[in-house]
């Protein structure tokens, strides 16, 4: 035990001590920030310094009369289209909007002429604009009065969304939030397995081909080697972790208190690119600051059980890298370089994979259903789904039965892992199929 | 089969029983028992694929044998022992960005070493092969000469009992050689016994004290070199002469007559059983002057050789008269 101690100490040491370890370390939790915030200063900027584009209508029923929206300035022509369109062209407008002569109630042959192909966000909002006015005719014609219109169109009504647990115990609940903490653990975790793993193949493959390893192992023997250099990796990732989780804490709190007054803004920016209708966008923005929906944020936030999450997600970060880590350390030990490798990766990359794309796939909008729950359930993807779940409630059983199944997994696959490795650490220039791995498996000692 | 731990064990350095390791259908070690006194150099010999690895590796626990026993010591061969046993690789390696003083402490804390202890010792050993400053740089910097020197450091860094060193010739020039062959007899001189795997003849010849020959799983030769050549001698004499002579009675004869400086000659003379040496002295008196008179026992190259011929193994022959 003393000795896997010592080989934990070394491969901490080694990776901690190298350059590039205190770069990413640092860099990472300064880039995130960086980048997001540069991205969101630009959107905000384009947005505020965006001027609108010129759009010309012809509007031969006369009946549209379109105004200026935030992002058209609306310009009316007359005459034949052919001229109009003539007269455009002469132009830099964004674009001609013929409507010609038509039933307005049921419009035919409506067709916008521009230069280059528009976005589709423009074209939908032009869209949007046209359809607006027809369903105002069509109200009109059915005698709806422009303000019961109005009263009509503002209507937004919200859901509150309350946990009713077996006990009668009320909590509400916001479902965007339980996504997003879902989708973010779940994506740390596979990142977390994948980096790392690969970083300990690596660490084996270097071992082998440099020879070392025989004096190594005649010191320890070649299980404790790998269970040394798994845990010795598995620190080196935590303490990164830790580093970058309290960096980036940091630095975000202290970005968001020097743009402190942006950040409404920028709640009302994505409101706008999903409504894509401007007066409520407006409003929003108007109302912003006040809108009771942010202390309801919070509230939410503070709903979900942080210790136990963190907790949890600990859990099955250790566990699934374990369960994997040992595979990545067989794998290292059956080849002589990293090149070699990629035949045995697959394998071992495509349950992981399954359970990327299952967290997006079933568990995050089906947190409950049947293929979530299996994902969940079995050890190779439960890393990654079960923290995908874990904000929802969970019930106990299942997450019981979930972290059981996953102990005794990476159990199994360090053991398989330990029997390939310490045959494999030893066989240099050996052509290695799946066939040799069997039967260093099943060798005796 | 099984041992029992009287005296005569415990003061041998190692002894093997009946070990056999296969692989699939393959036997890398078929029965093999050797024994190795405390404070000998024993050299463990045989051509590439014999088992010689197979064996070291057995012993150094890297792999566990199928059947047979091993006694270090005088005490059945468990974990704890990779204390009191060095061991040099064939195929050399150290951690390429390891800085050479925290590489040989964490070598030496992995044999059981503790930290203080290992920094004195390295301290002295480093001294001892004049590479002090060598310390703060990383082996990847070193040559491979250098790298060697540091890779031997580890090996005797924890003052094993016991040195293992397969093929320790191998790769090292001959300045190093020279050192290397240095340290290990200082090392048996100070009480250690050493086991070195070898293909050449010639390091045989002067620096073991025991030998055993390995060939196909099987060892087929054991004992001190003295025996050995003793059990292989041919009862012929070498002498140096003036003048060429000629000598056919019945227990002498003339095997080869060959000149040497001026008018010398040295020849090999056959002695049948019934003659003696002083009787041949004399027969050689009164037909030449004599300058140097000694009895002939075969090199190891050509014990092996007969042995190989005998056992009719063409490929053990090629590679003994190569090397």
């Amino acid at each position: 035990m003393n000795k896997v101690w010592l080989i934990i100490q070394r491969e901490f040491l080694n990776r901690v001590q190298k350059k590039s370890f205190l770069i990413t370390t640092i860099l990472v939790p300064l880039i995130f920030p960086a980048i997001i915030g540069g991205l969101v200063f630009f959107m905000v900027k384009e947005a505020e310094s965006a001027k609108p584009d010129v759009v010309e209508v012809l509007d031969e029923t006369g009946r549209f009369q379109l105004e200026d929206t935030k992002r058209f300035t609306i310009v009316n022509v007359s005459g034949p289209i052919e001229v109009a369109k003539k007269a455009y062209q002469m132009t830099r407008h964004f674009g001609l909007l013929h409507i010609p002569a038509t039933d307005i109630n049921n419009p035919n042959g409506i067709t916008f002429y521009s230069r280059e192909s528009q976005s589709i966000e423009k074209i939908s909002e032009l869209k949007r604009t046209i359809n607006d006015k027809v369903k105002d005719f069509k109200m009109e014609q059915y005698n709806v009065d422009k303000e019961t219109l109005k009263n009509i169109r503002s209507t937004d009504v919200g859901i509150a969304e309350i946990n009713l647990s077996d006990s009668g115990e009320e909590k509400s609940s916001n479902t965007g939030i339980l996504y997003g903490t879902g989708m973010a653990l779940g994506i740390l975790i596979y990142m977390f397995v994948l980096i790392y793993g690969i970083q300990i193949m690596q660490g084996v493959i270097d071992e082998k081909t440099s020879k070392v390893v025989e004096v190594i192992v005649s010191s320890v023997k070649p299980f404790q080697l790998m269970l040394g250099k798994i845990i010795g990796i598995a620190s080196v990732g935590l303490v990164q972790f830790l580093i970058w989780i309290i960096l980036i804490t940091t630095v975000t709190s202290s970005v968001l208190a020097y743009f402190g007054m942006k950040m409404p803004q920028q709640q009302a920016m994505e409101q706008v690119t999903k409504n894509m209708d401007e007066e409520t966008a407006q409003d929003v923005m108007k109302q912003a600051p006040a809108t009771p929906q942010s202390p309801e944020f919070l509230n939410n936030l503070s709903q979900i059980p942080f210790v136990k999450v963190a907790v949890i997600f600990l859990f099955y970060f250790l566990g699934g890298y374990l369960l994997y880590g040992a595979l990545f350390a067989a794998v290292g030990s059956a080849v002589d370089s990293i090149q070699e490798s990629q035949q045995f990766q697959f394998p071992i990359t495509l349950p992981l994979l399954i359970g990327y794309m299952g967290l997006f796939m079933f568990v995050l909008r089906d947190p409950h259903g049947t293929v979530s729950f299996w994902l969940s359930i079995i050890p190779f993807t439960s890393p990654v789904a079960m923290v995908g779940r874990i904000a929802y409630e969970v019930p106990l059983w299942q997450l019981l039965l979930s972290m059981a199944l996953l102990i005794l997994g990476f159990i199994l696959t360090t053991w398989i892992a330990g029997r390939i490795y310490r045959v494999g650490i030893l066989m240099t220039g050996t052509k290695v199929n799946y066939k040799v791995l069997v039967k260093w498996f099943l060798q005796k000692n | 089969m099984s041992f029992n731990t009287s005296n005569t064990y415990s003061v041998q350095a190692l002894i093997t029983k009946g070990i056999t390791k296969r692989y699939g259908n393959h036997t890398a070690l078929e029965g093999v028992d050797i024994t190795v006194p405390t404070q000998s150099i024993y050299g463990l010999l045989g051509p590439n694929g014999a088992g010689k690895t197979t064996l070291i590796r057995i012993i150094n626990q890297i792999i566990n044998a199928d059947e047979g026993e091993i006694m270090v010591f005088g005490e059945k061969l468990t974990p704890r022992h990779v204390e009191v046993i060095g061991y040099l690789p064939e195929e050399r390696g150290l951690y390429k960005r390891l800085k050479v003083g925290e590489q040989l402490l964490y070598l030496a804390q992995l044999k059981g070493l503790s930290r203080s202890e290992a920094v004195t010792r390295i301290r002295t050993w480093l001294d001892r092969f004049q590479i002090r400053d060598w310390a703060q740089k990383k082996v990847e910097d070193l040559s491979k000469g250098m790298a060697q020197k540091v890779q031997f450091i580890s090996t005797v860094l924890h003052e094993p009992r016991l040195i293992i060193l397969d093929e320790p010739f191998s790769g090292f020039d001959p300045v190093n050689a020279e050192l290397i062959t240095q340290e290990i007899l200082r090392l048996k001189e100070n009480g250690s016994t050493i086991i070195f795997s070898t293909h050449r003849m010639e390091t045989v010849e002067s620096l073991c004290d025991q030998i055993a020959l390995i060939n196909k799983s099987k060892k087929i030769l054991e004992g001190s070199k003295k025996e050995v050549k003793q059990q292989f001698k041919t009862n012929s004499y070498r002498v140096e002469h003036r003048g060429a002579f000629q000598l056919e009675t019945g227990n002498y004869h003339v095997v080869k007559q060959k000149p040497l400086e001026e008018d010398h000659f040295e020849s090999t003379i056959k002695m049948e059983n019934n003659g003696s040496p002083n009787l041949l002295l004399q027969e050689l008196i009164n037909r030449t002057e004599v300058f140097r008179f000694e009895q002939h026992l075969p090199t190891m190259s050509e014990i092996f050789i007969r042995l190989v011929k005998a056992e009719g193994d063409e490929a053990l022959l090629k590679h003994l008269q190569e090397s």
